[in-house]
């Protein structure tokens, strides 16, 4: 197997003489970054997320004169959920990890969280999307940034909703993600007083979706929601543009959608598609001149809203262990949860007790070809939904650490 | 209106076209698997990674060159062919006295690297690749919209299968490549250079999998996995049909399509595993494939 794993001393700083030496487990603070390296979501997370990471761990260093010894190591989990808590193990057992970053695909980061909660260290949470992790599975070494299920559909399905698109078909990926999406958006249509028509579950990295969209035409739903991600999304609209949908007067709703996914579409196919999203590059002058310094590593693409979030959770992560003075797990978590979190990419946040992260999102529209001026010049802002109106009501999870 | 399995025949009709453009692809693929493996012996898993680069040097020419569908229709199967020339020439050249085995390790490393190098240099949400606007649009045909596109993948597919077979099974330079695959130093003592027509072969075989690439480019994802997701069901297409059997890869192409098309209807969850069901049903019945010669 290909079990790649690439160690990468990311910053080792000056040390301080004569500091207060803080207690940390073996003198070094160290962050893994497990995420899909090479495989569908690999331009969502992937190397971007490292790079994300690495600006985190150098930008606070420089910024707060910390003497904090911080090393990144990171993995790639395929996708597979035994991969991943495989390696979850090795880092926390043998290499004296003290924080995993990142981990997109909710499957392998539901199997990454049972770990971390067993070991008791920190899951920094930004690629993974199923609401569950704050939810029903949720785990007080949980802390979730960047979005969730309930607070696309959330976004997404009660804009829409509220707009006249009252009947859905779901087109949904065959996976705990998938499901956790359709389910999320389905409550929020009906409780908008909308109708789902119909559903179909397609298998995972699937081909072509000629069928299904075509049981999506005969359902004669105004909406058709993309319960699914990446290349599923991509592959979902280029085709749904060829067979006239969008024409015949319905509409796609993608429920989840990255930038990366319009630059792999382009603006020709996917103008006027509708979602949420919690970060943009274009927002203000923190998020342009932050992503100046990540495209120069990143070989031109532009940060995706989950590598936003694993810079954000680091900064947050590395600035709670410097206030608590060890990388002591729950004495960690409990700063980071006591702590607001404020950085130039999310503005300021808060931890709640069930690890979701609080931030604002927003409702984009993707502009038609003649409105985009400049490289990755594809959205425009229609809504900002306040950080408490976001995401789901701490009460309505069912998470236990609520009561 | 009428319905079988609580499926309206109407929607019934629309998805058996689906699967049949759907097989189209697959047909191609399998194809051009099924010359190499009959002509060489060599079960080439770079195919994937071939018509992954068709994809992409079709994208390519698009944005560097200016040059549209129609002119990567006509370089890109060439340009992928001769670097498929290459490859039999300096290396798989070496392997064929060797085992089955070797051919497929060979084959599946190139893969990998290929597809290795393509995701370092474009990573892996893919590329836009717009339609020819000769082929956008589509018809109302009463039970379903039929895309001009799909309905041009179709056709094609079928002129470059069945004249594929054609020259095989029907010419005289076909007869050769057969008579060169049973006795190879028999018909070189004939005076016919036997090495140099295996290694067009294998450009030819590869040229078909770049085609497809081509095809494929305005309607799926243009992305350095592309092939590897593909190419996995098309060697189940193969091995359903008979290895190395022409007629059998065409005809298991467009008919496995359309199994499938119909899996996406009453099943939708199994629609990703029922081509290995049927090719484990079939290797238990008839192990050398539907159309292949049971020895």
């Amino acid at each position: 197997m290909k079990l790649k794993q690439t160690l990468i001393a990311a910053a080792i700083a000056a040390g301080f003489a004569g500091a207060a030496r803080a207690q940390m487990s073996d003198g070094v603070v160290k962050i893994g970054v497990m995420s899909d390296m090479s495989s569908l979501y690999a331009d969502i997370g992937g190397p971007g997320s490292v790079i994300a990471a690495r600006m985190a761990v150098d930008d606070y260093l420089k910024a707060h004169k910390s003497s904090l010894k911080v090393e990144i190591v990171t993995a790639d989990h395929q996708n597979k959920p035994d991969v991943g808590s495989q390696i979850a193990r090795q880092w926390y057992d043998q290499d004296k990890v003290d924080a995993i970053a990142d981990v997109p695909t909710s499957s392998v980061a539901l199997a990454v969280a049972d770990v971390t909660k067993q070991k008791n260290k920190v899951f920094l949470i930004s690629g993974a999307a199923s609401s569950d992790l704050t939810g029903k599975a949720c785990s007080p070494n949980n802390i979730h940034w960047t979005y969730d299920t309930w607070m696309l559909a959330n976004g997404t399905g009660s804009a829409i909703v509220k707009t006249g698109g009252d009947t859905w078909f779901f087109l949904t990926s065959d996976y705990a993600f998938g499901h956790a999406l359709e389910r999320d958006t389905e409550a929020v249509v009906l409780k908008n007083g909308g109708k789902v028509l119909g559903k179909v579950r397609h298998p995972l990295n699937a081909q072509d979706f000629s069928s299904f969209l075509l049981q999506a035409q005969a359902s004669k739903a105004k909406i058709i929601g993309l319960a699914n991600a990446g290349g599923d999304t991509i592959n979902s609209i280029k085709q749904a543009a060829e067979f006239g949908i969008v024409k015949g007067g319905q509409s796609l709703a993608g429920m989840l959608v990255f930038i990366s996914d319009i630059h792999g579409i382009g603006l020709e196919k996917a103008q006027g598609l509708i979602f949420t999203e919690t970060f943009y590059w274009d927002l203000n002058d923190g998020t342009r001149a932050w992503t100046r310094r990540f495209v120069e590593q990143s070989k031109g693409k532009y940060p995706t809203m989950v590598q936003a979030g694993v810079y954000s959770a680091v900064t947050h992560y590395l600035k709670s262990v410097d206030a608590a003075k060890t990388d002591d797990a729950p004495k960690v978590l409990a700063q980071m949860k006591a702590m607001p979190s404020d950085d130039p990419l999310f503005g300021k946040g808060t931890v709640r007790k069930d690890g979701r992260v609080l931030h604002p999102a927003y409702l984009v529209e993707v502009k038609k070809p003649s409105e985009s001026k400049g490289p990755y010049d594809y959205y425009k802002v229609r809504a900002t939904i306040p950080a408490d109106q976001a995401f789901r009501p701490e009460k309505e999870g069912g998470c236990s650490l609520v009561n | 209106m009428t319905e079988i399995f609580g499926v309206p025949t109407q929607a019934l009709f629309g998805q058996l076209l689906i699967g049949l453009i759907n097989g189209s692809f697959y047909a191609l693929l399998s194809l051009g698997l099924a010359v190499i493996f009959g002509l060489l012996n060599i079960i080439n898993f770079t195919h994937g990674a071939q018509y992954m680069m068709g994809a992409f040097i079709a994208y390519i020419l698009a944005s560097k060159a200016g040059l549209g569908y129609w002119w990567s229709l006509l370089i890109v199967p060439p340009v992928v062919g001769a670097t498929g020339i290459v490859i039999e020439r300096f290396m798989l050249q070496r392997l064929y006295k060797l085992d089955h085995l070797y051919g497929l390790l060979l084959t599946f490393g190139l893969a990998l690297i290929i597809q290795g190098l393509f995701r370092n240099e474009y990573g892996t949400s893919g590329l836009p690749y717009s339609m020819p606007a000769e082929l956008s649009g589509g018809h109302n045909l009463g039970f379903m919209f039929l895309p001009n596109y799909r309905a041009w993948v179709i056709a094609a597919s079928l002129v470059v299968c069945l004249g594929t077979w054609f020259v095989i099974e029907r010419t005289k330079l076909g007869s050769y490549l057969r008579a060169a695959t049973e006795n190879p130093a028999l018909v070189q003592a004939f005076g016919i250079n036997v090495p140099r027509m295996i290694t067009l072969t294998y450009g030819f075989g590869v040229a078909l999998a770049a085609f497809a690439g081509v095809m494929a480019a305005p309607i799926y994802q243009v992305s350095p996995q592309m092939g590897a997701d593909l190419i996995i069901v098309v060697f189940a297409v193969v091995v359903i049909g008979g290895m190395g059997s022409i007629l059998g890869s065409i005809l298991t192409g467009f008919g496995l399509g359309i199994v499938e098309g119909l899996t996406k209807v009453f099943y939708p969850e199994a629609s990703n595993t029922v081509i290995f069901v049927i090719m484990a049903v079939v290797l238990m019945i008839r192990p050398a494939g539907l159309f292949g010669a049971q020895k």
